[in-house]
């Protein structure tokens, strides 16, 4: 194998298995965390890291122009769609009224003891 | 606008090209036909304007897109990190944002870099405030140091 | 070889999305993973692709993006709505009466 073709084929091996391991981790991580909100934190390493690893990966394999150009356009379209879909997931929750976990941190909703954010007259 | 649907012809043509990579007369008129559908459809549903073309937008945006490639890697491997350290980790939180954007394009750019971003999610928009879900601190701070923020509103031309 | 090891490993998160969607616990998690499942779909077509030498699947796999997105609008609205049929402007309407969120102070 001349030198060239060689440092192409470790490059896209290492971009396919940091692809592989973002849509594993993403598939573990949509177990580990506790509300649809955070699980959507861990499918945006796969919308993201993942599809763009693999698909560069297999951007330097590409045989023709066309099947590059194709590779990256189905890039682009869903580093477009992910988002948008997503964020009409997480709007669709929130509208619906499911309330996120929330660790420690300030609550911009300001919610007291009653459970709603007005404030109380002493 | 007749800027708009000459790129869009253009636009269609190429990705049809692209796709089917045959020139016979046949697949290359029936390509014509379908982009000539595709520009009547898109005229009848007043889809030509500023908000769904952002013509205006290109040479910055391209600008813009290393920079937010960067953020995402960054964030990637944070939430990687959280993942692996599981649930104990993360200590979600609201963020809000106000958008320091003054078109509809650019505030949904705004917004869906923030959801591409993993770590922190676009919920809702009120006017110009978007309501952000963070996974934790750094995410959050991330955000507030308003950086994207700025960014995105030096896109706007005007 | 290194098709194979990707197409394993996206196989396996595959899995691990489907256990999420049957586990649930919400409708939005459900559809979360299915949209999960959609994009590691894709990549797995892209790759079974190049695994059997024929790249022209990328045209299945763009297909496959298309629907997956437009499957994942069409579940939400309808689960928003129970009603495909409604327009823009009666939605908002019906939203901003409905579900209004204050910006905290």
């Amino acid at each position: 194998m001349e030198t060239a073709a060689l440092i192409l084929d470790i490059l896209s091996w290492a971009l396919l298995l940091i692809g592989s391991a973002a849509c594993v981790l993403a598939g573990i991580g949509l177990h580990r965390f506790p509300d649809v909100y955070s699980r959507t934190h861990a499918s945006g390493v796969s919308d993201t890291l993942g599809v763009l690893a693999i698909l560069t990966g297999l951007l330097l394999q590409a045989p023709s122009f066309g099947v590059g150009i194709k590779l990256l356009m189905v890039l682009g379209f869903l580093w477009i769609s992910g988002p948008t879909a997503t964020h009409a997931l997480v709007q669709a929750a929130w509208i619906r009224g499911i309330e996120p976990v929330l660790g420690a941190g300030p609550d911009p909703f300001h919610r007291d003891e009653d459970g709603d954010n007005t404030e109380e007259v002493q | 606008m007749t800027f708009r649907l000459a790129t869009l012809v253009v636009l269609f043509s190429g990705i049809w090209l692209l796709w089917s990579g045959y020139f016979e007369p046949l697949l290359l008129s029936l390509g014509a036909v379908s982009v000539a559908i595709t520009i009547w459809l898109s005229l009848r549903m007043q889809l030509l304007d500023r908000e769904s073309a952002p013509l205006h937008l290109t040479w910055r945006f391209l600008l813009y897109v290393p920079w937010l490639l960067r953020e995402i890697l960054l964030a990637n491997w944070a939430v990687i990190g959280l993942i692996i350290r599981g649930r104990g980790a993360i200590s979600p939180r609201w963020v809000v944002v106000d958008g320091r954007q003054h078109h509809d394009e650019t505030l949904a750019i705004l917004a869906n870099s923030i959801t591409l971003t993993p770590g922190t999610v676009t919920v809702d928009v009120a006017g110009r405030t978007l309501l952000v879900h963070a996974v934790d601190a750094a995410a959050a701070d991330g955000l507030l140091s308003d950086d994207m923020n700025r960014r995105v509103a030096a896109l706007e031309v005007d | 070889m290194k098709y194979e090891v990707t197409a394993i490993a996206l196989v396996v998160a595959l899995l691990l999305a489907l256990m999420r969607a049957v586990r649930g616990p919400t409708t939005f998690d459900r559809i979360l993973a299915v949209n999960a499942m959609g994009t590691i779909a894709v990549l797995l077509i892209a790759v079974s692709g190049f695994l059997t030498g024929r790249p022209d699947w990328l045209d299945l796999a763009l297909i496959y993006a298309l629907l997956n997105f437009i499957g994942t609008l069409a579940v939400l609205k309808f689960i928003r709505y129970r009603n495909l049929g409604l327009d823009g402007g009666l939605e908002r309407r019906h939203q901003e009466e409905m579900f209004p969120w204050k910006p905290p102070r």
